[in-house]
């Protein structure tokens, strides 16, 4: 288990340093996860170590968010003021997300194949 | 010397206090009791484990007088795992990647567009409806995993508190609406659904993809993963252009 966290680290440490150092608007996190892709492609896959650490820290991912969640206690007095607003714009930017993103694939697909159920 | 009261509770009381992972035994636990609370309610889209360990905690920290900044210090062994966890998406995007090889392109393109119209409408809606400026860039990366949304959030000026608050709610609402309001428009394909729900909706939108069919929640995963990079990628270039 020990190696497969290292392994990360240094692949979160590696995106840290390259996105300050370069001054770049990722996130190093991020960063640090594109790399990793990059070298799964190179080495067509991860060692079974690494894998094991990933899908462990992946399955208690959410609670990872939750300390920072709880910062929404400082943020009382701004809900109060733009809570409607927010909810709106949510709303129906996920609605219009969803359908530009289904309906683009949609065509796209019966272009393509015209029995898009081929694939499913 | 007395032994008369061998439970000395101000003892016990001050070590509670000091200990540095009393919350992160809190947070912990509130999980746990919120996971199980979703299970037993088969998955009741509102009580989604995150909100409700939120919602506990901060009636716990209310009730007890707690600053947030002390329980932070507490549970911050948690929030750095995050970034370690956010670099092992890296092997479920790969998975993904490998098993949809054949429909690469037109799933780049729909990635293309469909990522920028959930930041682009963002934007627009969040002035339209006159949100302030930090929070409107808190809004921007609504649709992608949280602990991208959060960190692109901070980079880029916003409140990654709220954001981490409004990305949870977006997966919510996204994972309810996506599969009536596509069947409307007359997208029905396990594929199109389940890519849909991955870009608008992340990881929250995965898993009803899953119910829907494992292809559905193969082309989620994929969607959710790929959005996280378009994001981040895009997200200062488009904050940079746009009017403020």
């Amino acid at each position: 288990m020990l190696y497969g966290f290292t392994f990360l680290v240094i692949f979160q440490l590696l995106g840290e340093v390259l996105s300050r150092g370069l001054h770049l608007p990722v996130p190093g996190p991020v960063l640090g996860m594109l790399l990793l892709v990059a070298w799964a492609v190179i080495k067509r896959g991860v060692d079974d170590r690494v894998g094991r650490v990933c899908s462990g820290l992946l399955r208690y991912m959410a609670l990872l968010f939750v300390p920072a969640g709880v910062g929404l206690m400082l943020l009382g007095p701004l809900l109060r003021d733009e809570g409607w607003a927010m909810l709106a714009v949510l709303v129906l930017s996920t609605i219009i997300t969803l359908l530009v993103a289904g309906l683009t694939l949609h065509r796209l697909l019966r272009r393509r194949h015209p029995s898009a159920d081929e694939f499913s | 010397m007395s032994f008369a009261n061998p439970l000395d509770s101000q003892a016990m009381l001050l070590a509670l206090q000091t200990a540095p992972f009393l919350w992160l035994g809190v947070t912990a636990g509130c999980f746990l009791l919120a996971e199980r609370l979703y299970a037993r309610t088969r998955h009741f889209p509102l009580l989604h484990p995150v909100l409700v360990s939120i919602v506990l905690i901060v009636a716990i920290l209310r009730l007890c007088g707690v600053p947030y900044q002390s329980y932070f210090s507490g549970a911050q062994l948690f929030h750095w795992l995050l970034g370690t966890a956010t670099v092992a998406l890296a092997v479920p995007l790969f998975d993904n990647l490998q098993r949809v090889r054949a429909l690469l392109w037109p799933l780049l393109i729909a990635l293309l567009i469909g990522g920028l119209a959930g930041m682009l409408s963002a934007l627009a809606l969040g002035k339209l409806f006159g949100l302030s400026p930090a929070v409107l860039v808190s809004f921007v990366p609504k649709s992608v995993t949280t602990p991208i949304a959060m960190a692109l959030s901070q980079h880029a000026g916003g409140l990654p508190a709220l954001t981490a608050n409004v990305v949870i709610l977006t997966g919510i609402f996204g994972a309810m609406i996506a599969v009536p309001l596509l069947s409307l428009f007359g997208v029905r394909s396990d594929i199109a659904q389940g890519f849909a729900l991955g870009i608008a909706a992340h990881g929250v939108g995965t898993a009803r993809a899953m119910q829907i069919s494992p292809t559905a929640g193969a082309f989620a995963g994929l969607a959710m993963g790929l959005n996280g990079v378009l994001t981040s990628l895009t997200l200062a270039l488009l904050l940079a252009f746009w009017p403020a």
